[in-house]
């Protein structure tokens, strides 16, 4: 349960910041789609007998040169889809061919809170402090080319490095949820909670910085749910991720609202 | 060196021929509707729809109801939820499918977990969420013919300001077109089409044939009905393909174990993809050489 808490804090503060340019580029379908070439790697691990951290990572990082290389060649969206599908189906190979365990698999799809063992925690801290150098030298260059992309263009910023840097991240962060969070769900924490910062405020740094917060709640009450009610927690990263992005719609009416009939 | 490629007794198998007929229906169904889906850039939308639609796959699956009712009813409520959280502009239609499917799957996962609690048994996850085209039994058949005529036809009533409105939204607004209700009338048949392929043939394939074909046909053919013909042809050749192969493949380690049909009617659709892009390249090529009397036909032969 500690080692459970303190990954999914470590998850959780990356995928918040990981999120909030995701959805500042709207590359949502890409970071639904990394998380699920993770998960045909650690099948894949498996299946070969290996640590499927390394699967995770290798796959991961695949799906994003696969995407980013595909890109260049048609729409960002369709080369995403040819991604996912090819990694989801050499997942299914993989699990084909190994017997592998049904709730083992399972818990690669919706995420286990007891998946992490004490041996497996530097990894993770490791792969966490790479992503946060990685994210902490391209803020600059990344914010930049996602808000303003023509004029960081014109400034002789490289976007498509820039843009195949960011899926790199976005792959060893997934890499590292996975497990815990599981493959299908990893991407809704990068989603709804920068999502919701977004709405609330209007300024990157606020928003940066409210989305690590909202990631870190929408988690830590995913995990102590998931603890108590011993349902997945995949389930409820899903459904809280989607509940705080509605609340802050919500709150932004009502706040609009008030303040029109303050004026009034 | 027939009898090496097909296997003895490969169409005098029931189950294959099920799925030959299944596969070929859903092939072109995905095939039309994903002509429109690549060309309005809402291949994330079609494929979080299949996770949505599994959610209500597996949702009836608990309840005892009709699984042909679940997906297709969990994916129009899918489309109806995108469409309220805001689909206009192009990076709010990123969030709010984003914020959809993770709460869809959020609900699979409860789902699925309830239902190996409840029975105990295993396998059910993966075929839910993977699918196999040899586990729909002939009864499904009627069914999914009736649904995927009702889906064409409505493509084909809608065709006109659809293909308007996703070339050129100002000059479909300016031509009257209703584009917020022919936007919402085509996720429906969207959530529809890939509800269908999803319980025939799995979530994976229903992505990969919604988009593989028909971002493979639009590299090379710019007329509307020529393009829909052509990712039909990919998609059913891809589909057929790969049920041949995976039929093969339990002959081919000795151990009565294939490999899915999944795996190979996507890498069937990948190959499509590539050899595509290849006759794309060298036409593009041939077409510098030639003084540039060809160079912007594709645009006039669209509406």
């Amino acid at each position: 349960m500690t080692n459970a808490w303190i990954s999914g804090t470590i998850i959780a503060l990356l995928a918040g910041a990981v999120g909030f340019f995701v959805v500042l580029r709207g590359s949502a379908f890409a970071a639904h789609a990394i998380p699920n070439g993770a998960f045909a790697g650690a099948a894949g691990a498996n299946l070969v007998g290996i640590n499927p951290l390394f699967g995770l990572v290798v796959f991961a990082l695949g799906a994003a040169f696969g995407i980013s290389s595909m890109s260049r060649r048609t729409r960002s969206d369709v080369a995403t889809a040819l991604a996912l599908v090819m990694m989801l189906a050499l997942g299914a190979a993989f699990l084909a061919t190994s017997s592998a365990y049904e709730p083992a698999v399972n818990a690669l799809l919706f995420g286990e809170i007891l998946g992490v063992s004490s041996s497996e925690i530097l990894p993770v801290v490791v792969l966490a402090v790479v992503c946060a150098l990685g994210l902490t030298l391209l803020y600059r260059p990344l914010l930049f080319s996602s808000i303003a992309s023509e004029l960081a263009v014109a400034k002789g910023v490289n976007v498509r490095l820039i843009d195949t840097l960011f899926l790199v991240v976005v792959a060893l962060s997934s890499a590292l949820a996975v497990p815990v969070v599981g493959a299908l769900l990893t991407f809704s924490l990068m989603i709804g909670p920068p999502a919701a910062a977004r709405i609330v405020t209007s300024s990157a740094h606020r928003a940066l910085a409210l989305s690590v917060v909202f990631s870190l709640l929408t988690l830590w009450a995913a995990v102590a749910s998931s603890y108590w009610t011993d349902l997945p927690i995949g389930f409820f990263v899903g459904t809280m991720s989607a509940a705080i992005y509605l609340a802050a719609r919500a709150w932004m009416r009502l706040d609009s609202r008030r303040s029109r009939r303050a004026l009034a | 060196m027939v009898r090496w490629i097909l296997e003895p007794g490969l169409f005098s198998n029931g189950t294959v021929r099920t799925a030959l007929l299944l596969g070929a229906l859903v092939s072109v169904v995905s095939g039309v509707v994903g002509i429109f889906t690549v060309l309005r850039g809402q291949s994330f939308a079609g494929h979080a729809l299949t996770d949505v639609a599994t959610a209500g796959g597996s949702g009836a699956a608990l309840a005892s109801l009709s699984p042909l009712l679940g997906f297709i009813g969990g994916g129009v409520i899918g489309a109806g939820a995108m469409d309220a959280i805001g689909v206009q502009r192009v990076k709010d239609r990123d969030v709010a499918t984003g914020v959809v499917l993770g709460a869809a799957t959020g609900l699979s996962a409860l789902f699925l977990y309830l239902i190996t609690l409840q029975t105990s048994t295993t396998g059910s996850t993966q075929s839910i969420l993977f699918g196999s085209i040899f586990t729909v039994g002939p009864s499904t058949l009627p069914d999914v013919a009736l649904l995927s005529v009702v889906v064409l036809v409505g493509v084909m009533v809608i065709r006109r300001p659809l293909l308007m409105g996703s070339i050129s939204p100002e000059l479909a607004a300016a031509r009257g077109v209703r584009l917020r209700m022919v936007g919402i009338a085509f996720m429906v048949m969207l959530a529809a089409a890939v509800g269908l392929s999803a319980i025939a043939i799995g979530s994976i394939l229903s992505t990969a044939l919604l988009i593989g074909p028909p971002a493979s046909a639009l590299k090379v053919v710019s007329r509307l009905s020529h393009a829909v013909v052509l990712a039909s042809v990919l998609g059913v050749m891809a589909t057929w393909l790969g049920i041949v192969f995976a039929y093969d493949s339990y002959y081919w380690f000795g151990s009565g174990r294939g490999l899915p049909v999944s795996f190979f009617v996507v890498a069937d659709v990948l190959v499509e993809f590539v050899a595509v892009n290849l006759v794309a390249r060298r036409r593009r090529l041939r077409v510098v050489e030639e003084p540039a009397t060809t160079a912007m036909p594709e645009q006039v032969g669209w509406i």
